[in-house]
Parts: structure tokens; C-alpha cells; sequence
């Protein structure tokens, strides 16, 4: 191995046991999504606001590894999920009042 | 030995910048689904019971652990166990056609009940169900091509496991891959509530 290389950033690696209870936690999220909307159109949009985000997020910040990354690839993600948002309350601004 | 510029952080920023815009391109599609589900949402609510839940929650399930044998396959390299990462990037690829399998059968049935985009049984539905389909189709569509993508992508990176030219020292090409592959998946979670849990 020559000097010139640089070593990958991690610094502790997590192991296998870390990811396999993130997937446990993800089907459980589904499964309680699924329960909420079969109780009905209220629960389900708010199964679907909470808990799909919620679903994202652990796939992002654990299998996507961004737990372990850097402050600026976790500032890109922000930016860009902020910016969405900002499309979002757009859109709802207007045709509110359309 | 020649001099290699190596940057890996660099690589996943990069690979990253690309999944922003893939955001911002499905994000645009999720706002559009919004504005119509708040225009139409009897319509929505009733053309959304005529997809099959089961098949859509079964295809999370097949995603999800997808997605988990991928950051597996990126802890079995980082301890230098080949055979293991090889064996999880194969599963990941097989529940990868598993998902399309299921997906095809459900096109399919939706095809026989005369529901394709421009087919002249959507044409004599209410606008607010044409609506519902044609954002269906294009968003599932459009993620279905990006499961064949990202499975072409593990594919390649399989075969570089298999050549050792992706190892314990060096797999940022897998992390990339991985991160398709998550996005992919991330994009699925929303989709289920939207079209499958609809009614």
C-alpha cells in the first residue's frame, strides 16, 4: 500500500447487529402504517405524515450512513429536504387562496 | 507503484450531489401527486381501492430487506469477508427481481382491467381517477427504472467484489452503489402510503 492513498474516513464501523435492528425498526413503522389506514382517513394521513418520514429518516442517517458522515453531506441533504419544503408550502399558498 | 489520486469522501459528496437532484426529480412528481390528491380526494380515495395493498406491502417488505443486505454487504467487506458481502449483494439483486416479478404481475392485472395510460376505459373514468392513474403509472413507472438501474449498477460492483477489485481497503464503489440502491428504496416507502394505503 503506498502512502499516497488516503484511508477511508470512517472511524468506527458499525457492525452488522446496528442494521439489522434499523430494518426491524422499519418494518414495524410499516406494518403500524398499514394498521393506521385501515382505521380510517385521519389516522392514515397522519400514519403517512409521521410515519413515512420517520421511514426515511432512519434509512438515510443508518443505511445511508449518514450518522457517520461529515457536517457538510448532512448540510446537502438538509438543503435540498428544505428547499422541497419551501416548494411544498409554494404550492399550498396558492391554490389555498386560488 | 504509480500514483493513484484517491479520494473517497469525495467520491460519496459526488455520488450524493446526484441523489439530490433524483430527490428534487421525484420531489417535484410528489408535489404534483399533493395538488391533485387535494383537488380530487373522493376520486383518489376511490381509484386508490382498486390497487392491491397486499402486493404493495409486500414489495416494501421485499425493498427494505433489499436495502438491509446492502449495508451488510458494505460491513461483511469492511471485515474482509468476500464470500459473506458476495452472498448479501446476490440476495440484494434477487429480492431486486423479486420486486420487479411483483410489480409486472400487478401492471399486468391492471392491464387486463383495461387500465393503461391513454386506453380508452381510463378515458370514461372521472378526471380525478385519470389523474390518480396517470401519476401512478409515471411514478411507479418511473421508479421501476431506476430498480433496474440500480440492480445493473450492483451488478457491476458484484462483479468487482467477485474480482477483488472492490475490498476491505477499498469499496467506496459499493457505498455508491448502496446509496443508489437506498434512494431507491427511500422513494418506495413514500409511494406505498400514496397510490397502495390511498383508500
Amino acid at each position: 500500500m503506498d502512502n499516497t492513498t488516503h484511508a477511508p474516513s470512517h472511524s468506527a464501523h458499525p457492525g452488522y447487529g446496528t442494521f439489522i435492528k434499523v430494518w426491524v425498526a422499519l418494518l414495524v413503522c410499516t406494518f403500524a402504517l398499514v394498521g393506521l389506514a385501515h382505521l380510517g382517513q385521519g389516522p392514515a394521513v397522519w400514519g403517512l405524515l409521521t410515519l413515512t418520514p420517520l421511514k426515511a429518516g432512519l434509512v438515510f442517517y443508518f443505511f445511508m450512513h449518514l450518522k457517520y458522515e461529515p457536517p457538510l453531506l448532512k448540510v446537502v441533504v438538509l438543503v435540498t429536504l428544505g428547499t422541497l419544503l419551501i416548494f411544498f408550502a409554494l404550492l399550498f399558498a396558492d391554490v389555498a387562496f386560488r | 507503484m504509480t500514483h493513484v489520486h484517491r479520494d473517497d469522501f469525495g467520491s460519496r459528496l459526488g455520488m450524493w450531489l446526484f441523489l439530490v437532484t433524483e430527490m428534487v426529480l421525484f420531489g417535484g412528481l410528489f408535489i404534483a401527486y399533493s395538488a391533485m390528491r387535494h383537488r380530487y380526494p373522493m376520486e383518489f380515495h376511490h381509484a386508490g381501492a382498486e390497487l392491491n395493498a397486499v402486493l404493495g406491502i409486500t414489495n416494501t417488505v421485499v425493498l427494505l430487506t433489499s436495502s438491509l443486505t446492502v449495508v451488510l454487504s458494505i460491513v461483511a467487506i469492511q471485515r474482509n469477508e468476500r464470500s459473506r458481502a458476495i452472498g448479501f449483494l446476490s440476495t440484494t439483486l434477487g429480492l431486486g427481481f423479486v420486486f420487479l416479478i411483483i410489480k409486472g404481475f400487478e401492471w399486468a392485472a391492471k392491464f387486463h382491467h383495461g387500465l393503461y395510460p391513454n386506453s380508452a376505459h381510463l378515458a370514461t373514468l372521472p378526471p380525478g381517477e385519470q389523474v390518480f392513474f396517470g401519476l401512478y403509472f409515471s411514478m411507479t413507472g418511473l421508479h421501476g427504472v431506476h430498480v433496474i438501474a440500480g440492480m445493473g449498477v450492483l451488478a457491476w460492483v458484484l462483479g468487482m467484489v467477485v474480482k477483488g477489485t472492490v475490498n476491505a481497503d477499498k469499496y467506496v464503489h459499493l457505498e455508491n452503489a448502496g446509496l443508489y440502491w437506498h434512494l431507491v428504496d427511500v422513494i418506495w416507502i413514500f409511494l406505498l402510503p400514496l397510490f397502495y394505503l390511498a383508500a
